[in-house]
């Protein structure tokens, strides 16, 4: 069903390539340090899919299949809990993963002109959709949680408060 | 559930009700139904689709009846202004994406959304000039199609598989009026209770392949019956249509099966359609078999068995009704009898969530009944008597080539009861009987519960249920001959003999049967 | 203080104390400025004797819903037979709300030593402690913290020699708003979908895991501290108008004022005085057309309305609408209100769980009558339709943001209904493309 679903627009059939273990060696010890720390291996599945995004910058129906492997859940019971939050990619995004507050406190204040000038600066276009040279995919988010700041952005996972439309050029030449 | 009982009222009637019995179920006693989607009398309740909120006064707002529990001196109000306007206002909203295409929806006619807008709901949508919601329709198993166009995310599917089934493979996926019912790409619906979501989804948007758009709902004809399937005996309905089954579905019986039944005894009816019957009685002339009426048949059973000395052998199809099986038995009451019942062997798939119920190995319904009534279980042997035997009688039982050979040799006498021509030239009488599908009867389940199944299509031809043809016999010919002429009188013959089932008759088995563990007031007396 | 703004008089500067100075972020740091004395002192104490003192100090909880604190920590089970839990509530995400984020980006063990004081008080020697995952920032400044303070013995196997064992766990959340609600919070934390859980069971009785539970908001665990430090008496005193509502509170303040930013004012400060004395008003030439003060899930004042407010848990109620998360939002006379309803409409529509019928449906079905009259394609049967809506959407489900959804649009058609009437009159440009 993907495609007919709101969520992030422009992307094709996800790649079809072999998985690669995520959850080896160190990335292994992680997670069973994670397990003594909650009764329930369940318990372990927002951080075990964070550790799958950190590797592979999204998360694959094949990263699904393991991750439900080594919790001892099922695929689609990962799957529901996976789409259920808007901060996991379902699908390839760019090198740099920009998110746009543009709720009410930060819309008052200009939030959807930043969002242009980053649609524009970044040559991604329309949000959601890949920037041609691979490097950027912008999103528009709800609240980011830095009201008196507007316009927050995250950038990967760099917080970047009161960005103007003037900024954003500043901005994107220092991801490469 | 507690034996401690609270007094509610509920819409102006009072009741005394166990404590912790929620709201939903009692207004069941006081014979009011509160609408409702996702609960489910046999999942656990999230309360989610709120329609089923009631008033209860002093309560600051609407409650879920579905999670609120009685409580002493409640009082609730069903059908009050306020409890209705909240269940036009769910009603007009799981209406807003739905494509209202029940002319082509399967589930039209007994469609829980179509019944309740009707009963409640407002004449109009005011959802004009958007456009709905569209997703196309996802294959998800074997036999099961998601149209989530139709979906109102009630999750009882989900709830299903999750808690019930213990095999998570559905879920809710996205959130929002975005979300649907998912799957994983490399799961597939295909768990062998996986079915039951088909009945479970109140509106049209889990379908069967098996009866996609074979019947309208309201053109079918629903009996009450016992799964042929295993010895669990979940019951069933057996859904026709102009006499032809085209669909079997869970009837409720929270002793056997609460409210599900197998995908292989959902499939298993096939059989019952068959148009190669055996519809006239067919006896012996020479070199071929000839049709005959049946009071020419019973004359010649008759004088055939009294002209039996010797042992006999009855093979019984595990199929065989306890009436039939009991009857034919009597009839050969005075020779010596070896009776087996065939009992086909197939993998045993539980249902996790419900202790006590699986698609059992043994694929004979009434191996219990079988077995009370001193049929022991074909394991082959009983072809080994056929060969010393004065009188062989298959009641229906499949025979395999092997089988076939040993009757072919068979020195005794060949009498064959059967639903589909059989291989056996040397038969001295071929006669036709009816499937369970055709009669009235009853099966004994593992546990020993006894319960009845009913006639759900018309039988073919000349056809008639075993025990009718054993019990004509066992009366004789003659006008004052009385002869069992219904399922339940030859029942009451058993208990003569077989004192299990004295002092019982068909209509104290109800719906639902009942364990033959109880002894029945008066029996040992008997004998 | 008014990070990032100097502290104005007209606060009280309690929590906030230190926001902007990174010194504070650190162990050593915090222990100058007279941390962990709390902890210390607390684990010398008596359980009840804890949860005592925070129910005569009066403190309620931050998150929104204003349950006295130490109330609900006396719901816990006396005997401790079975785990208990903590859970802090660090999903900051109810637009307009930015204060847990500097509590935890300037305060960390302020934090840390109030959810450490609160798991003994509960019985808990676990504490989770959720935080959104957008705050990345956070999220390393806290994880830092909880290495030190267990480094240093604040938390661990043996706090403070005490023989206490109190273990901090840091959950990372990954966008969903509704995990703010502290059913769902649960449920996620579980590594489940984040729908609300329904009650009973309250969380209390089963909560995280079926054991008993308590949820507290951030800036209710980090007052904690100064609460055992300097006594209930002082925190109840702090109070300018109810008296059931004490202590300090932050109030962050964006949108069309000269100084926006988080604020700590005594419980009851007149309104005005923090739009107008500490935030500076609204931009030159310009004035305030409205405020949503607890975030925007509560109703939408007029400048009157917010004018005449005093701020605590009353004051706000008295005057239509609600302190919630205190997350004050300022819109001055260029604000298309009908735009900025639709926005957080929108907003509701994006985070509903999907669960409850009227939340699933009915957010989207609003947001999208919004559209149309933006679009210039309202009509007056709209009203009643988003009434209507909004009315099925209220008091109908498991948690309250369906009814968040109904509040912004209940009170602005009530309040400036005008502005719809100029859309659909076509008295006004459309702001948005045809739906």
């Amino acid at each position: 069903m993907s495609g007919s679903h709101g969520g992030t627009a422009g992307h094709g059939t996800a790649p079809a390539e072999e998985h690669i273990p995520v959850f080896t060696g160190p990335t292994r010890a992680r997670l069973e340090q994670l397990f003594t720390k909650y009764p329930t291996r369940q318990a372990c599945l927002l951080p075990a899919l964070w550790m799958v995004q950190e590797a592979r910058g999204w998360i694959s129906e094949q990263a699904i299949g393991e991750v439900a492997d080594v919790l001892e859940l099922t695929p689609a019971y990962v799957k529901g809990v996976v789409t259920f939050y808007t901060m996991y990619h379902t699908h390839p995004v760019g090198r740099h993963f920009v998110q746009v507050c543009t709720t009410s406190p930060c819309n008052i204040c200009g939030a959807e002109d930043v969002v242009k000038a980053l649609l524009q600066e970044t040559g991604c276009g329309e949000l959601g959709a890949t920037s041609p040279d691979g490097r950027f995919t912008v999103i528009e988010v709800e609240c980011l949680g830095a009201c008196g700041f507007p316009t927050p952005i995250l950038v990967d996972d760099d917080f970047i408060e009161n960005v103007t439309p003037e900024k954003v050029r500043g901005i994107v030449q220092r991801y490469q | 559930m507690s034996d401690e009982l609270v007094n509610v009222t509920i819409d102006g009637m009072q009741l005394a009700v166990p404590k912790g019995t929620p709201i939903i179920e009692a207004a069941k006693q006081a014979g009011l139904l509160v609408p409702h989607y996702c609960y489910h009398p046999s999942l656990p309740s999230p309360a989610v689709c709120r329609m089923c909120l009631v008033e209860v006064e002093k309560a600051p707002k609407l409650m879920p009846a579905c999670v609120t529990t009685v409580a002493e001196g409640q009082v609730v109000h069903v059908n009050s202004p306020s409890a209705k306007k909240a269940r036009e206002g769910v009603l007009e909203l799981l209406l807003i994406n739905h494509p209202l295409d029940c002319p082509i929806c399967d589930q039209s006619g007994e469609c829980e959304l179509q019944d309740y807008t009707f009963q409640e709901g407002r004449p109009a949508t005011r959802y004009q000039e958007f456009a709905k919601r569209y997703n196309p329709v996802e294959d998800f198993g074997p036999d099961v199609l998601y149209v989530p166009n139709r979906c109102i995310l009630c999750t009882r599917c989900v709830r299903f598989m999750e808690d019930v089934a213990d095999t998570p493979v559905l879920n809710v996926s996205e959130r929002g009026d975005r979300a649907y019912i998912g799957i994983a790409e490399q799961q597939r619906l295909d768990h062998p209770w996986a079915g039951n979501v088909v009945d479970l989804c109140p509106v049209g948007s889990l379908l069967s392949k098996d009866f996609l758009h074979k019947a309208r709902a309201w053109d079918l004809d629903k009996t009450a019956s016992v799964c042929p399937g295993c010895t669990q005996g979940c019951n069933i309905n057996i859904d026709t249509r102009d006499d032809v089954v085209v669909r079997i579905r869970p009837r409720p019986n929270l002793e056997v099966n609460r409210h599900f039944i197998c995908d292989y005894g959902r499939m298993n009816y096939r059989w019952m359609n068959r148009g190669d019957r055996v519809e006239a009685p067919l006896v012996r002339d020479g070199g071929r078999h000839v049709a005959t009426d049946w009071d020419t048949a019973l004359d010649r059973i008759g004088q055939a068995i009294r002209g039996v000395s010797g042992s006999a052998v009855i093979l019984a199809s595990g199929r065989t009704s306890t009436e039939s099986l009991g009857l034919v038995r009597l009839m050969l009451d005075g020779l010596e009898v070896t009776a087996a019942v065939q009992v086909p062997l197939g993998d045993e798939a539980p249902l996790a969530g419900i202790p006590g119920l699986a698609l059992r190995r043994e694929r004979a319904p009434n191996l219990a009944g079988a077995e009370l009534l001193g049929y022991g279980v074909d394991g082959g042997e009983t072809w080994r008597e056929v060969s010393s035997a004065g009188l062989v009688i298959v009641l229906d039982a499949e025979l395999g080539p092997e089988e076939e050979a040993a009757l072919a040799a068979a020195p005794g006498l060949v009498i064959v009861l059967a639903t589909l021509m059989p291989e056996a030239r040397n038969a001295e009488m071929i006669l036709p009987i009816t499937t369970m599908a055709e009669e009235n009867g009853t099966y004994v389940n593992r546990d020993r519960r006894i319960q009845r199944f009913q006639q759900a299509k018309a039988q073919p031809g000349m056809a008639r249920p075993a025990w009718w043809i054993a019990g004509e016999v066992l009366a004789g010919p003659g006008p004052d001959a009385s002869a069992p002429s219904t399922a339940a009188e030859a029942f009451a013959l058993l208990g003569e003999r077989w004192p299990l089932f004295a002092g019982i008759t068909h209509g104290d088995l109800g719906y639902t049967g009942r364990l033959l563990t109880q002894a029945p007031a008066g029996v040992g007396s008997a004998r | 203080m008014g990070y990032p703004h100097p502290s104005h008089p007209k606060e009280t500067v309690v929590l906030s104390k230190h926001f902007g100075d990174p010194e504070a972020r650190t162990y050593a740091g915090w222990v100058r400025h007279g941390g962990y004395e709390a902890l210390r002192k607390a684990v010398g104490m008596s359980r009840e004797a804890i949860v005592e003192e925070v129910k005569a100090s009066g403190l309620r909880g931050r998150g929104g819903a204003g349950f006295p604190t130490g109330l609900k920590w006396s719901f816990m089970p006396k005997d401790v037979v079975r785990p208990h839990y903590l859970v802090c509530n660090a999903d900051e995400s109810e637009p307009g709300t930015f204060k847990d984020r500097e509590i935890m980006r300037w305060t960390p063990h302020a934090l840390i030593e109030g959810c450490a004081i609160a798991a003994y008080a509960i019985g808990a020697e676990r504490c989770y402690v959720y935080i959104r995952g957008e705050f990345t920032e956070p999220w390393k400044v806290m994880n830092a913290a909880v290495e030190e303070a267990v480094a240093a013995g604040a938390l661990g196997d043996d706090v403070f020699g005490s023989g206490k064992r109190i273990e901090i766990v840091l959950h990372r959340g990954a966008g969903a708003y509704i995990c703010g609600e502290e059913t769902a919070m649960m449920n996620s934390l579980e590594g489940r979908r984040g729908n609300p859980r329904i009650k009973p069971p309250y969380p209390a009785v089963a909560g995280l895991f079926g054991m008993p539970t308590t949820i507290n908001n951030v800036e209710t665990l980090a007052a904690v501290p100064h609460i055992l430090n300097r006594g209930a008496a002082w925190y109840k005193a702090l109070c300018l108008g109810n008296p059931k509502s004490t202590g300090t509170k932050l109030v962050s303040v964006c949108g069309h004022v000269q100084r926006p930013g988080n604020y700590e004012v005594t419980m009851g400060t007149p309104m005005r005085d923090i739009l107008y004395d500490m935030c500076g008003g609204p931009p030159a030439g310009r004035t305030i057309k409205a405020v949503i003060p607890g975030g925007s899930s509560v109703p939408i004042m007029t400048l009157e309305e917010a004018e005449s407010a005093l701020f605590d848990y009353e004051g706000v109620v008295e005057k239509g609408s609600m302190l919630g998360s205190a997350g004050m939002i300022v819109m001055d006379d260029r604000t298309d209100m009908v735009y900025q309803i639709w926005r957080l409409a929108r907003f509701y529509a994006h985070e509903s769980c999907a669960q409850c019928t009227q939340c699933r449906e009915g957010t989207a079905w609003t947001t999208r009558v919004l559209e149309r009259i933006l679009a210039g394609k309202g009509k007056q049967e709209d009203f009643q339709l988003l009434l209507d809506l909004s009315e099925n959407m209220t008091g109908k489900t498991i948690c309250v943001l369906s009814d968040s959804c109904a509040a912004p649009v209940v009170s602005g058609i009530q309040k400036f209904r005008s502005e719809f009437e100029a859309y659909i009159a076509g008295a006004r440009e459309p702001s948005l493309a045809a739906v």
